[in-house]
């Protein structure tokens, strides 16, 4: 390099003047919060339900006894929880499959031009954005036993007999159709936010080049445009999961779990036996089989994650 | 007999016409190239021809039935993307296989016809990669060969060259024509790359506004250019074109010299000032003004480089010249007027 000019002596900047231009300074600083908040409201609560679900700790008698793996067992032969663990499995796959579905279809026609698709598009996230406490109550009287306007439409329709109207919160079967839908259409917007994505991602060209190529409607969707998508679905899936497994607040708000724990999820009767029954060591211990579901759900999406970078 | 007519074609977008009554016919196994500038509706004509856009109105022929109303695969055309439309999912042997598996062919010739179609395009090593661990040529080739391997009517060519680099792209374009005489498939090419168009097309359809300006071979389109559209857009520098008794004067800038290199026969001597030079190598372009001309653009001589330039000097006049036989005449509307002498010829 060519010397233009020398100065005598070099002034040297203060650097404490530039402290905040520097990457190693404001990156702590600006993910300091993320990391506050995560150990605060999930590091330290899980530690503790560690602590509590290999003691004897009730709100009864709030001392420390360590009693090793005592309540998981005590857990795993219990009749309800095993039907809960199923419960929650179908609960979950059910909630997804409906819910996907619907985002797909709906994400189809949000695609097309018609007039006041922006407005559908607008429209199409409320059930997301809708607080689950107010939207459940009013799923709670469409399946009113007395009131239910889905068995009058189904009535009036002539499709149901008016005596023997469904009991859809009353019957066992029915009932977990009822608390699966009820997550599916909260899941749903969703499922069309990331399948609209996921389409638009899709070159056009490789779009007309499959019809050039002779693919009709069936295949153009699910021999290209599905396998293309894939990773983003996956991801959509993956975090639908992990959102329905926690989930306890539709079963709470439709079923409180019943009839006869027929709708019973992890999330739910860990609520009821930790905290409505004072019960804080089981609780935990009913909590805990959360963690291999969702390790393996983070492991799959941090996967599929990283294999999008590449 | 011809492989694909157009009829009086117009699509409108709104307000815009993208297509503006193009009526063209393609000779059987001919390589027309449709050339024009970005925007002017070559794409859209194509869509058009391939049954990925319906035409506003008139009719689309091929094999002399009216398919206007016929789905893309019943075309039976094949196309080849810009940015080549590969399925990024399937791995090159899936890419070629994918028509022939919509048409329900049965397995073995699947293979048979991808083996060939790859090795006709010297690809047999790359069947087990996916799209994105090819390069540009290589992703051209198997579009290529995805087009290739179902026999297609028509291949319909969508700017395939332009993803390439400078120097890949010359080698692909003669072997892209090599490959079209040997297949003899009648193709249509778009482009906006005169480059290209003149040194591909068996004839040349120059397309601006959504209209069909000229189509002929690349010498009559280069030499006898039908209007001033068709002039000024071909040959670097283009055509040059001065006011002269109510129409346009046009000659070609390598047909403008220095008056003493110019012997013989019949010439227009024009007072030339230089204003300044390019030297591009092979030649120099010089640039500058006609006495008693008005150009919209600056005049421009194209001299081989080996010529000597002692004498010429910019910012002075100089004697250069053109043959009579070069002059290029148009009307009022940029339309040729052809010269009695010419039609006699």
């Amino acid at each position: 390099m060519s010397v233009i000019a020398q100065s005598a002596a070099p002034r040297r900047l203060a650097r404490s003047r530039f402290t905040f231009d520097r990457l190693e300074v404001l990156g702590p600083l600006f993910i300091a919060p993320a990391i506050l908040y995560v150990v605060v409201l999930v590091g330290l609560p899980f530690l503790l339900a560690l602590y509590y679900s290999v003691s004897a700790y009730s709100i009864f008698n709030p001392s420390y006894t360590f009693v090793g793996l005592k309540n998981f067992r005590e857990v795993i032969d219990s009749e309800i929880f095993r039907r809960t663990l199923a419960n929650t499995l179908i609960f979950t796959i059910s909630a997804q499959i409906i819910g996907l579905l619907l985002g797909k279809i709906g994400a189809m026609l949000l695609m097309q031009e018609f007039p006041g698709r922006r407005l559908a598009r607008a429209l199409i996230v409320l059930p997301w954005a809708v607080p689950v406490s107010l939207a459940t109550l009013a799923w709670v009287w469409m399946f009113d036993s007395l009131y239910s306007v889905i068995n009058w439409t189904l009535v009036a329709a002539g499709l149901i007999d008016a005596a023997h109207r469904p009991q859809w919160l009353g019957q066992e079967d029915l009932a977990m159709i009822a608390v699966a839908v009820v997550h599916a259409w909260r899941l749903f917007p969703f499922g069309v936010v990331i399948f609209l994505a996921g389409f638009t991602s899709v070159p056009q060209d490789v779009l007309d080049a499959a019809t050039i190529d002779g693919a009709g409607f069936w295949r153009r969707n699910y021999q290209i445009i599905l396998p293309i998508i894939a990773p983003i679905i996956m991801i959509a899936v993956i975090f639908g999961t992990v959102f329905t497994f926690t989930d306890l607040s539709v079963v709470y708000l439709l079923t409180k779990g019943g009839p006869i724990n027929s709708t019973q999820v992890l999330g739910s009767l860990a609520f009821q036996v930790g905290i409505l029954s004072g019960d804080v060591a089981h609780g935990a211990a009913i909590c805990l089989f959360l963690f291999p579901f969702l390790l393996v759900a983070v492991i799959l999406l941090l996967r599929s994650l990283r294999r999008r970078e590449i | 007999m011809a492989a694909v007519v157009a009829k009086d074609i117009r699509k409108d977008f709104g307000e815009v016409a993208a297509v503006d009554g193009v009526s063209l016919s393609v000779h059987d196994g001919e390589f027309l190239v449709l050339l024009g500038p970005s925007g002017c509706g070559k794409t859209t004509f194509l869509r058009i021809v391939a049954g990925l856009e319906r035409q506003t109105s008139g009719d689309v022929l091929i094999n002399d039935e009216i398919v206007n109303d016929i789905t893309p695969r019943a075309r039976g055309v094949a196309m080849v993307f810009q940015s080549y439309g590969l399925y990024p999912h399937l791995t090159v042997a899936n890419n070629i296989a994918f028509p022939l598996r919509t048409q329900g062919t049965p397995r073995p010739e699947i293979k048979r016809k991808v083996d060939w179609a790859a090795g006709l395009l010297g690809i047999d090593r790359l069947l087990h990669r996916r799209p994105r661990q090819l390069s540009g040529g290589e992703r051209q080739r198997v579009a290529l060969a995805r087009a290739l391997v179902r026999n297609p009517t028509v291949f319909l060519l969508d700017e395939p060259l332009s993803n390439l680099d400078a120097k890949l792209r010359a080698s692909a374009r003669s072997e892209l024509k090599q490959f079209q005489q040997k297949v003899g498939t009648t193709t249509i090419y778009v482009t906006h790359d005169q480059v290209e168009a003149m040194g591909m097309g068996d004839r040349i359809a120059v397309v601006d506004h959504g209209k069909l300006r000229q189509v002929g071979t690349p010498s009559e389109i280069y030499d006898h250019p039908a209007d001033d559209f068709v002039a000024s857009f071909l040959g670097t520098p283009p055509m040059n074109l001065v006011e002269h008794d109510d129409g346009l004067l046009g000659f070609r800038p390598e047909h403008f010299l220095p008056r003493e290199m110019l012997d013989g026969a019949v010439l227009s001597e024009l007072p030339f000032r230089i204003d300044r030079m390019e030297y591009l190598g092979s030649e120099r372009i010089l640039y500058g003004a006609l006495d008693g001309f008005q150009a919209k653009r600056e005049v421009t001589a194209k001299l081989p480089a080996h010529v000597s330039l002692s004498g010429i000097r910019t910012g002075e006049w100089h004697k250069f010249a053109v043959r009579e036989a070069e002059l290029r005449y148009f009307d009022r509307d940029g339309r040729r007027i052809v010269s009695a002498k010419e039609q006699a010829r």
